[in-house]
């Protein structure tokens, strides 16, 4: 019954892979179990390539990709682990850690976080840079949700799924560099917003303890980014069991 | 009311936008709405004239206001926090209401090292006002800008949207009392 896909042929760390065309070198690398950090991808939204935690070698081409959003193509070889690409994801990793204030012993997501976890995987144990410590505002005016920018590293999750799956564009990045910043409609609390559904799928995939439910406490927030992919696919109409990450 | 009709009464009086005193008051109550009206439909409510849309109605109101932000979000049938992203990106656009004058000194690159910081820090201290900020008495603005395009003419000061090129803080301070008529 399933039409005959297209495949190319890849080679991904050495090993031979078929490849279905027109998907990203992530999504095959995923799909044959082989790791590669991510942390602004999210299966079902657009890839943005802005965390560049995913880069990747590609033979015969001197720049880094972003595995999320470099489309597959024939017998391209990619490297996925070496010493450059493990050095720049510890150094982009510190450097989101030194930007915000992730203190992970009094975090609702410790324990459960993507920024955590990532940090643990490609062995970032301390921060070489001056961390920044920012004073930012908490915004828990939403009967349901909080919104901690100490904690958000502007993955741009909750952006694109309240635009992309939700279609209210409640969320938005203002500002620029140093000063960017989440904001909801014209920067006014998130309670007060009258686009917001209360759907919460910003605070389903939200990767870090950015966005949690109100009354949650440290180390009891649990999102469920994958419930995103799940609704995409039954948008489509085309229902999969649904396998909880935690 | 035309299109036609805004338009020669804003060539008219030589300023680019200007209200047709014959056109009936705007339902928001401020007439002002109606230029940015007049642009809106210049270029038929298109999404993509975002930017061209808020420089329209910051050049009409003198800065961008939530109320303004918000009525051009509608008008483009935008989400208010896009609109607010857009806006806040850009240096050029201002949240709060300037100053009589509005002085912008470039600290681009070029401006930078022909001593752009030494008539910024003159103006600052001579006028009392800090950068990005409006001085007690509400007389002067004081901006800075990251390159104005016209390096050649480093260091630049734009006073009340003219560019003077090659300046020095003696200079700029100079053009300022001359703008501001002499008072301190």
């Amino acid at each position: 019954m399933a039409e005959r896909v297209p495949t190319v042929p890849i080679t991904i760390d050495g090993v031979e892979m078929e490849a279905t065309a027109g998907e990203t070198v992530l999504q095959c690398a995923r799909r044959h179990g082989v790791d590669i950090p991510s942390l602004c991808f999210l299966e079902g939204l657009s890839p943005v390539g802005g965390c560049r935690l995913c880069v990747v070698e590609v033979a015969e081409d001197l720049r880094l990709r972003p595995a999320c959003a470099t489309t597959v193509t024939s017998d391209m070889e990619v490297t996925t682990q070496s010493s450059r690409l493990r050095s720049y994801r510890r150094s982009i990793l510190e450097l989101l850690f030194a930007e915000g204030n992730h203190v992970c012993a009094v975090c609702v997501s410790n324990g459960a976080c993507e920024l955590q976890d990532v940090a643990v995987r490609c062995g970032m144990d301390h921060v070489r840079y001056e961390l920044q410590a920012p004073r930012r505002r908490v915004d828990a005016s939403h009967p349901r949700y909080v919104f901690d920018p100490n904690r958000c590293i502007l993955c741009t999750r909750c952006v694109r799924v309240c635009d992309e799956i939700e279609g209210a564009h409640v969320w938005d990045v203002a500002h620029r560099g140093h000063g960017a910043e989440l904001v909801t409609d014209l920067h006014r609390p998130w309670g007060e917003s009258t686009s917001c559904t209360w759907c919460g799928k910003c605070v389903a995939s939200c990767p870090t303890g950015a966005l949690s439910h109100q009354g949650s406490s440290v180390g009891e927030m649990r999102h469920t980014p994958d419930m995103i992919a799940w609704l995409v696919a039954a948008r489509r109409r085309e229902w999969t069991e649904r396998e909880a990450r935690r | 009311m035309s299109d036609t009709a805004l338009e020669a009464g804003a060539s008219a009086s030589g300023s680019r936008h200007t209200v047709d005193p014959g056109r009936p008051e705007h339902p928001s109550g401020d007439d002002r709405f109606a230029l940015v009206d007049t642009h809106l439909r210049r270029v038929h409510d298109a999404q993509d004239q975002l930017i061209e849309t808020l420089h329209v109605a910051q050049d009409v109101f003198g800065f961008l206001s939530d109320d303004v932000l918000l009525y051009v979000a509608r008008a483009l049938r935008l989400p208010p926090s896009m609109v607010y992203g857009v806006a806040t990106f850009y240096h050029l656009f201002t949240f709060e209401p300037p100053g009589e004058h509005t002085c912008t000194v470039c600290t681009g690159t070029a401006c930078f090292v022909k001593g752009a910081d030494d008539i910024v820090a003159d103006v600052a201290t001579a006028h009392g006002v800090h950068v990005g900020d409006t001085s007690a008495d509400g007389r002067l603005t004081l901006r800075t800008a990251r390159c104005l395009g016209s390096c050649g003419l480093a260091p630049v000061v734009v006073l009340d949207g003219v560019v003077h090129g090659h300046q020095s803080p003696s200079g700029a301070l100079a053009l300022l009392d001359g703008e501001l008529g002499g008072v301190r």
